[in-house]
């Protein structure tokens, strides 16, 4: 099965409805994961949840981020400003259904020898970052999986991790097939739909193809302007809109 | 894990027919599946407290052959996994590896050649395919029936695309003793020029019966190489001519810079011997004295020759071979001062760049030895004389152009067939319409822009108004 790996939409629907696009009519994705931070820094927080609740509904996976506990708990103190902020417009922006949705979403889910979570496996609810090779180790060996599918950082990454524990770290090049070879073990980060933040504005998702084994990180670029202005039209910190365009 | 390999055993629906042999770490079997041609299956040998080289270099394999194409490497058919019994399916290339051909060395010079030529057009496949493959060496060359060179076993190799399991995982060099580079020895696997090293190397064995470095067996022998050049071919046989030295000596200098840059340099020099600018290289008939070898010994120490960053690929483009098409009697001096102008500024880009200057002799259909009386053979040069005229003002250093008199009835074709023969990246013809020969020319750069699998740059002079006015004129075409 084709397996569309998508995280950290933030409620930016130009971004998400692209990569859908994308999947479908390029990647033949038969079924989707949604890695966490479905809403924040976003100015469609109701539609995007809407459209993850119904590919919910006809079986994809979807995992809760720091952002999606935030709407639904308050945003937590060592929240920084225009995330705060966010959150805040966040929670008046979503139906009760919604943010119950929301809140249902469990903290990981693992399928056969594989791992689907948001941050660090480490301790999915402490939100630990995976920025390098020592990080991602952590995750790999804190964990019984042979492949985790994580987010959190918004910039697409592969690391990989030998039996004799020397870790690898490897920048995803588009579109290029990566076999996720059986003696290793994998970390996949797609990178982020609606908040790349490697200098490319493109929005990023990754396909797996679950019976070979095989990854394919994509870059789709859509309409950031408007995306962008939608922020700012909602009143949302402007340089959230700004950082879209920039990729930053 | 696994089954036991045995004639007969089946696994995922191949059945086991004979063991070929076994290649380092891993069987390979002649296997047969219903309905279809005989396969090769490569299984991994994995032994109890092994060293993990043979399963990461399996794995290697594993990711890189599915995205590999084309004549120069045996064609995947299936994987299957660790969980079960690894393997690889892979197409079955007859015959012997060029390892069988040792036995007869030393080889003459031409045969040195075309076999170096074989090679370098695989290897040169390669690189263009983001793979360098790093243990090119003579057990890991085929050959089609059709005389194509097939690269085999890639459990070393490198993909600029794909996450290098090898480059974590192990402190020592990866490669093949007498084959390996310097900067395979100082651990760098990004640089496609380590297998024009391997290439010298293997040429080096073909012509003299020895092994270029011998078989250091020790990391301080396989440094050697870093700052100790191989005794010349010439010393160790005397018939080894002076342009194969050149090359040979070139493939392995232990600066990658100083080598041929890209695969199709090298398999230009080898098709064109009498084109290749000969150097000290090519005359000597010792190794260095010791004053140079403890300079080069000196600045061996902390060096790292390659950079870092650089892609397969993108070193591969970054060394085209630029083919400029002449009519040197049928072009204004206009045409042939604009296409000289547009040669510069394509070479500009490129300090890698080499160029070959060609131009056409036509021959006629009915008289094909026109060019082996008199008049034939010195037309030839007069027009090798004169494409040289043509390119001093460019100012190229020596080895950087060479010099082409192609001959044919049909110029177009001539040319494209120097163009495919040779890998050339970009062709710089002059338009129709600046000639009094236009309706014949102009079939000549519309036939090349449409025949030539490269880019090419089409050059005409700047219009002034009154261009059509040659439209009628006619003239009778050279030398037919």
């Amino acid at each position: 099965m084709r397996l569309a790996l998508l995280t950290d939409l933030h409620a930016n629907l130009e971004a998400l409805e692209a990569v859908l696009e994308h999947a479908h009519r390029h990647g033949g994705a038969e079924q989707f994961a949604f890695l966490g931070d479905l809403v924040g820094y976003g100015a469609d927080p109701g539609p995007v949840v809407d459209r993850v609740q119904a590919a919910v509904a006809t079986g994809a996976l979807a995992i809760k981020g720091n952002h999606d506990e935030a709407a639904t708990r308050g945003a937590p103190p060592a929240m920084r400003d225009a995330a705060a902020q966010a959150v805040t417009w966040t929670r008046e922006h979503l139906s009760r259904e919604q943010l119950a949705f929301l809140a249902g979403l469990p903290l990981s889910i693992e399928r056969g020898d594989r791992l689907f979570v948001h941050a660090s496996a480490v301790d999915p609810a402490r939100w630990i970052y995976v920025l390098s090779p020592v990080d991602a180790s952590r995750s790999l060996r804190s964990v019984g999986a042979r492949e985790i599918f994580s987010g959190h950082t918004h910039t697409p990454a592969l690391y990989h991790l030998a039996a004799n524990r020397s870790i690898g770290a490897f920048k995803p090049v588009p579109g290029t097939p990566i076999k996720l070879t059986s003696f290793h073990r994998w970390l996949v980060i797609p990178g982020s739909v609606g908040q790349p933040r490697d200098g490319n504005p493109a929005a990023c998702y990754a396909m797996l193809d679950d019976v070979a084994d095989i990854v394919v990180f994509h870059r789709v670029p859509y309409d950031t302007e408007r995306a962008a202005r939608k922020i700012r039209a909602a009143g949302l910190p402007g340089d959230l809109g700004a950082r879209l365009e920039l990729g930053s | 894990m696994g089954a036991r390999l045995e004639r007969g055993v089946v696994i995922d629906g191949y059945t086991l027919e004979e063991p070929i042999h076994e290649q380092g770490m891993a069987s390979l079997w002649r296997v047969s599946a219903p309905d279809q041609p005989s396969r090769v299956m490569k299984v991994p040998l994995l032994r109890e407290g092994d060293d993990p080289t043979a399963m990461v270099g399996f794995e290697v394999e594993q990711m890189i052959m599915p995205s590999l194409h084309g004549p120069h490497v045996p064609r995947f058919i299936a994987s299957g996994d660790f969980s079960a019994q690894p393997y690889i399916v892979m197409e079955y290339i007859r015959g012997d590896s060029l390892r069988g051909w040792l036995g007869r060395t030393p080889l003459d010079a031409e045969e040195v050649a075309r076999i170096g030529a074989e090679i370098a057009t695989a290897l040169h496949s390669l690189h263009r395919q983001h793979v360098v493959h790093l243990d090119l060496k003579p057990s890991n060359v085929m050959f089609r029936d059709t005389g194509e060179a097939v690269l085999v076993d890639f459990g070393f190799s490198r993909h600029d695309r794909l996450p290098d399991l090898l480059a974590e995982q192990f402190r020592l060099p990866m490669g093949t003793a007498p084959y390996i580079s310097p900067e395979q020895v100082l651990r760098i696997r990004n640089d496609p020029r380590s297998d024009i090293f391997a290439l010298g190397a293997v040429l080096y064995h073909l012509i003299t019966g020895a092994r270029a470095f011998g078989c250091p067996t020790t990391i301080f022998g396989l440094r050697k190489r870093l700052y100790r050049d191989p005794v010349p071919p010439r010393a160790r046989n005397a018939s080894c001519p002076a342009w194969l030295q050149e090359i040979i000596l070139r493939c392995l200098d232990a600066d990658p810079r100083e080598r041929y840059q890209s695969a199709a340099q090298a398999l230009f020099a080898l098709r064109h011997p009498g084109q290749v600018a000969l150097t000290d290289r090519a005359r000597k008939l010792r190794q260095d004295g010791v004053m140079t070898v403890t300079r080069r010994w000196m600045r061996t120490l902390g060096a790292v020759h390659a950079e870092r960053w650089q892609s397969t690929a993108v070193q591969t483009a970054r060394s085209p071979v630029v083919v400029v098409a002449l009519d040197l009697h049928g072009s204004t001096e206009a045409l042939l001062g604009a296409i000289r102008a547009t040669t510069e500024r394509v070479l500009s880009t490129h300090p890698g760049a080499r160029l070959a200057c060609v131009t056409v002799l036509r021959t006629s259909r009915l008289a094909m030895d026109v060019t082996v009386d008199e008049e034939g053979r010195n037309l030839r040069v007069l027009r090798l004389v004169e494409l040289t005229q043509w390119a001093r003002p460019l100012g190229l250093s020596e080895g950087r152009s060479t010099y082409h008199v192609l001959e044919g009835h049909d110029p177009a074709s001539a040319v494209v067939g120097f163009v495919r023969d040779n890998h050339v990246d970009h062709v710089v013809i002059g338009a129709r319409g600046a000639s009094p020969l236009r309706r014949y020319l102009g079939s000549v750069s519309a036939h090349v822009v449409a025949e030539s699998p490269c880019t090419v740059t089409v050059v005409r002079v700047a219009q002034t108004g009154d261009a059509e006015k040659d439209e009628e004129e006619e003239g009778g075409a050279e030398a037919s």
